[in-house]
């Protein structure tokens, strides 16, 4: 397993080549096959594009990620390529373009190689909902490893890619990232652009990254990063360098505690690993407090009206209609419509439409969906004021370490809390990354989250950075 | 039917136009009418995963004139909604509408009621959304859907219910079709589709203050469909409450072919559309500066035109109300007026009488526009030229207007070709008049005798063997002359 810079330095010294890695990772792919990571892998395709990046190295015109390879969650559009998202309703749809972080991607010369596994339509926590069959935790593989992007962590922790993009909606990047011990960075929401990404919940959907090191996860932030005219809700905020800010120290960082997320929930371990990773920050200059978030208990109830109020509408074009799954021998529009739509979605993609076409539905918009909007509000000015006296806060990523699969698949309330500190970020609209923060007993690994501001994606990523090499 | 005195109708309109933007709403595929189905689509259009939708400003500039046109609050900041339902030529599974915070509220327009009274009708919102696609049943082949449409802009001006009688929701929708026009932001046509109207229609007692329920009739596709189907929908609420029925809220489809109203399915009814922010889209926001050069850049309304006709042309009030009563006719009228050589009142008026009659005559036996009229207004504008310098006479200029019609040439090069110059010279005129009296020496002693019609006779006479080209004028003045001169001599 490689980082970006190591493969940068191989590159350079000509220890290895663009293709000699790509070959390294689809053997990867390959002998890893059990863990049921990717739904497609692009061998040729990638090898051609690795020898292409090959020249340009020779040539000295190579972009910026040139060496890197790169998986991509299978709910993004490459051009040319099946886009399951996980579902059986879009098993055969070829996308005819490339979303528009692949396209960036693309341009800045990562390889694309295959496309990962996923809870269908990036509806899950443990990748175990996707219509063809469950990802494996690697090391442990009666345990999940988390999701919606599970298929996007293992590529990066079993080293069938550099790095992978995924896409985090209620912490879909940061809980797997977590469960497989790497790092998972989901960006402000409006800070890449979402063409091309197969929407669950619009206004809560973002792209982000999951690499070995924060430092990777910078690298490809800088390529997608940037308003996209095909999406009007990405932020024309400028675009930083954010590999520049890291390799800092962390004196006077001004770090926040949010009580409400270390509470009777929390698993011990984790208590106490990412309270290490506190005291340390502290040992080195950083100014802790404590800090309070007083609608955290409200996070996941707010989560689920909204995004699945969302949901139901941007599934609806899923009908059978035009492309996708259709039930044949249908005799009427209804029964089309119906059949298509029973057969097509998996359980927990129905229960989420069922879920927010009633919160939307005339006589409970305003018990439901206005008032959720309402509490979101009122998630997001607690942040606001969290933020006038702290740069970033520390939490733990999830409540627990990856359970095993089959274990909340009945509870669907326990597989939704697993999510309970990551969603406020979504809700808030707020970057958060997750990092690799030891194991527990089992071994299993432990992820902390560190939040920042709205655009302030340089601080959570130059505290990741800290701590990952000074760890 | 509708006529029942104790009874009053309320009624509102929902007027929908299609916009005239060169591409659609949130993508950049083109709106043009009439294309191979489903070749002006995109990924955006066709509701493809991952695929986002991107405002059209046009979209935006267009409503805000037709809300400053009708006086309506424009918003600062104005979001988008999605009104969810499936249907196989919806490929999203929703429109994208407006629903909460539309961009206009609270403006109206003027009628002109038949009492000559002018009537304000209040415009309760003007919103911006986008059409659906077309779905085509064929029998053979199951039910076909043609995209093309999807997403092409519409704007929904929804009227208070102010209006008390089919005849004035039929007024209110020509003086719509007439902005809309006016502005060029729809065509208006609503045999097309270009301009859909639904009504909400209640009826109470005379001296009743509140409204009775309501019924939504659907389907008013034509201007002739408007008065004849809401007649026979207030018919049919008096009816009932005259035999002591209540009336019920429901959705009516307009039967053109029967002439019935017929209520819609209840299922097809019953929908919750489940409106919320459509989150893919940022708000409108409109600023003052915006809105202050659309305001400037409005064009002149037919009232505006009707009185400086009236005013500055010395035009009757009624050649002003046909020339203003669409805008390509005002339009042409302009630019014919532009390229007269004299500018004056008599040639204003030439100028009225001649398209009011000449150029509409034409424009309805075709059955085409006046947009599509084959005489441009400069080559008009010469024949009336030629008239008001006498190089022909009004009755030659029929003859030469035909030939312009179906010719590309000038009026000059086909009054020379056709020698079709009008005579003008006095002595010509006056040996074909000294001829004329010689041969018809009876019916000369009789003018002289008193018998006045001769004179007619003898001017006909006198253009016949001149071929019609002899200067009207000068033929009336010289037998006058003449005829006077044998008087004095008897
Ligand atoms: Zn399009």
């Amino acid at each position: 397993m490689k980082s970006f810079d190591a493969i940068k330095s191989e590159l350079a010294s000509g220890a290895s080549t663009c293709e000699s890695l790509t070959r390294e990772y689809l053997e990867a792919i390959d002998r890893a096959k059990h863990l049921n990571a990717f739904l497609s892998v692009f061998a040729e395709e990638a090898h051609g594009q690795a020898r292409a990046v090959d020249r340009k190295i020779r040539e000295g015109t190579a972009g910026p990620l040139a060496g890197m390879v790169v998986s991509i969650k299978d709910v993004m559009c490459v051009k040319g390529h099946r886009v399951t998202c996980g579902s059986k309703i879009l098993e055969e749809f070829v996308a005819p373009y490339d979303a528009t972080a692949v396209a960036r991607l693309r341009k800045a010369d990562a390889v694309i190689i295959g496309k990962t596994n996923m809870d269908e339509f990036a509806m899950g926590s443990s990748t175990e909902n996707s219509a063809f069959g469950r990802v494996k935790l690697p090391g442990d593989e009666s345990r999940v490893p988390g999701g919606s992007s599970g298929g996007s962590a293992v590529a990066v922790k079993a080293g069938m890619s550099t790095v992978s993009l995924g896409t985090d909606t209620g912490g879909s990047v940061r809980q797997p990232a977590s469960f497989t011990g790497v790092v998972g960075l989901k960006p402000t929401y409006g800070r890449v652009s979402r063409y091309g990404l197969v929407a669950f919940a619009s206004s809560f959907d973002q792209i982000g990254p999951l690499s070995l090191t924060a430092r990777d996860s910078a690298a490809v932030l800088n390529v997608i990063a940037g308003h996209d005219d095909r999406d009007s809700t990405s932020a024309t905020v400028p675009v930083p360098d954010f590999t520049a800010g890291l390799n800092k120290d962390v004196k006077g960082l001004r770090i926040g505690v949010p009580k409400e997320y270390f509470d009777d929930a929390l698993q011990e371990e984790i208590r106490g690993a990412v309270q290490k990773k506190i005291d340390l920050l502290r040992n080195h200059g950083a100014v802790i407090s404590e800090v309070t978030l007083p609608h955290t208990a409200y996070t996941i109830a707010t989560y689920y009206i909204l995004a699945t109020a969302e949901a139901s509408s941007n599934l609806a074009r899923y009908d059978g209609a035009r492309y996708g799954y259709r039930v044949k021998g249908a005799k009427s529009l209804t029964e089309m419509y119906t059949r298509s739509r029973s057969e097509g979605f998996g359980g927990e993609v129905k229960r989420r439409i069922m879920l927010g076409t009633y919160v939307l539905s005339a006589g409970y918009y305003d018990a439901y969906y206005r008032k959720g909007q309402k509490v979101r509000r009122l998630i997001k000015e607690d942040f606001d004021n969290a933020f006038l006296r702290v740069d970033c806060l520390i939490t733990p990523t999830s409540p627990s370490t990856a359970f095993k699969a089959g274990e909340k698949m009945d509870d669907p309330l326990q597989m939704y809390l697993s999510d309970v500190y990551t969603t406020s970020a979504n809700l808030a609209g707020i970057p958060g990354i997750s990092i690799p923060c030891g194991t527990d007993r089992q071994g299993l690994p432990i992820g902390l989250q560190i939040l920042g501001k709205q655009f302030d994606e340089e601080t959570i990523l130059r505290a990741a950075d800290f701590l990952e090499t000074s760890g | 039917m509708s006529s029942n005195p104790q009874y009053e109708p309320v009624i509102g309109l929902e007027v929908h136009a299609q916009l005239l933007t060169e591409s659609k709403a949130f993508c950049r595929c083109s709106t043009s009418f009439g294309d191979e189905p489903n070749s002006n689509v995109c990924p955006v259009c066709l509701g493809l995963p991952g695929v986002l939708p991107v405002l059209n400003m046009n979209v935006v500039e267009f409503v805000l004139r037709m809300g400053l046109a009708t006086h309506c609050t424009i918003a600062e900041r104005s979001i988008f909604a999605r009104k969810n339902y499936f249907y196989p030529d919806l490929p999203k599974g929703y429109q994208i509408s407006q629903y909460e915070e539309p961009i206009c509220t609270g403006g109206f327009v003027e009628i002109e009621t038949e009492s000559g009274k002018k009537k304000k009708i209040g415009i309760t919102r003007i919103h911006m959304e986008e059409d659906a696609g077309k779905s085509i049943h064929d029998l053979d082949v199951d039910t076909l859907v043609d995209v093309n449409r999807c997403g092409v802009p519409l704007i929904e001006i929804v009227s208070e219910p102010d209006l008390r009688s089919p005849r004035e929701a039929y007024l209110f929708l020509h003086k719509i079709r007439q902005i809309v026009t006016y502005l060029d932001i729809c065509d208006g046509n609503m045999e097309e589709g270009s301009l859909r109207c639904d009504a909400n229609v209640s009826v109470r007692r005379k001296m009743e203050t509140r409204f009775g329920t309501k019924t939504e009739v659907k389907n008013l596709n034509s201007f002739r469909f408007v008065e004849k189907a809401l007649e026979y929908e207030i018919g049919r609420q008096i009816a009932l409450l005259e035999e002591g029925q209540k009336i019920v809220q429901e959705t009516l489809l307009w039967d053109a072919a029967q002439g019935v109203a017929v209520p819609m399915r209840s299922k097809e009814e019953a929908h919750d559309y489940r409106y919320f922010p459509e989150p893919d889209l940022v708000p409108v926001m409109v600023g003052k500066d915006w809105i202050d050069k659309i305001r400037t850049s409005l064009p002149e309304f037919p009232s505006e035109r009707h009185d400086r006709y009236i005013a500055k042309l010395g035009l009757p009030k009624y050649d002003a109300e046909i020339l203003t009563a669409e805008k390509p006719l005002a339009d042409y009228f302009e630019a014919v007026i532009r390229h007269l050589k004299v500018k004056n009142a008599e040639t204003w008026k030439i100028a009225s009488n001649w398209t009011m009659t000449e150029v509409l005559r034409v424009v309805n036996e075709r059955h085409i526009t006046v947009t599509g009229f084959p005489v441009g207004p400069e080559r008009f504008a010469e024949m009336i030229n030629l008239i008001v310098d006498g190089t022909i006479s009004g009755k030659i200029a029929k003859d030469v207007f035909e030939e312009m019609l179906t010719s590309q040439e000038g009026p000059k090069a086909i009054v020379e070709k056709k020698g079709l110059v009008q005579v003008n010279d006095a002595s010509t005129i006056e040996n074909a008049i000294d001829n004329i009296l010689t041969k018809y020496e009876g019916q000369v002693r009789e003018f002289l005798g008193g018998k006045q019609k001769v004179f007619g006779f003898l001017v006909g006479e006198t253009m016949k063997v001149m071929k019609g080209r002899a200067n009207p004028s000068i033929v009336n003045e010289i037998l006058k002359k003449k005829l006077e001169g044998k008087k004095e001599r008897d």
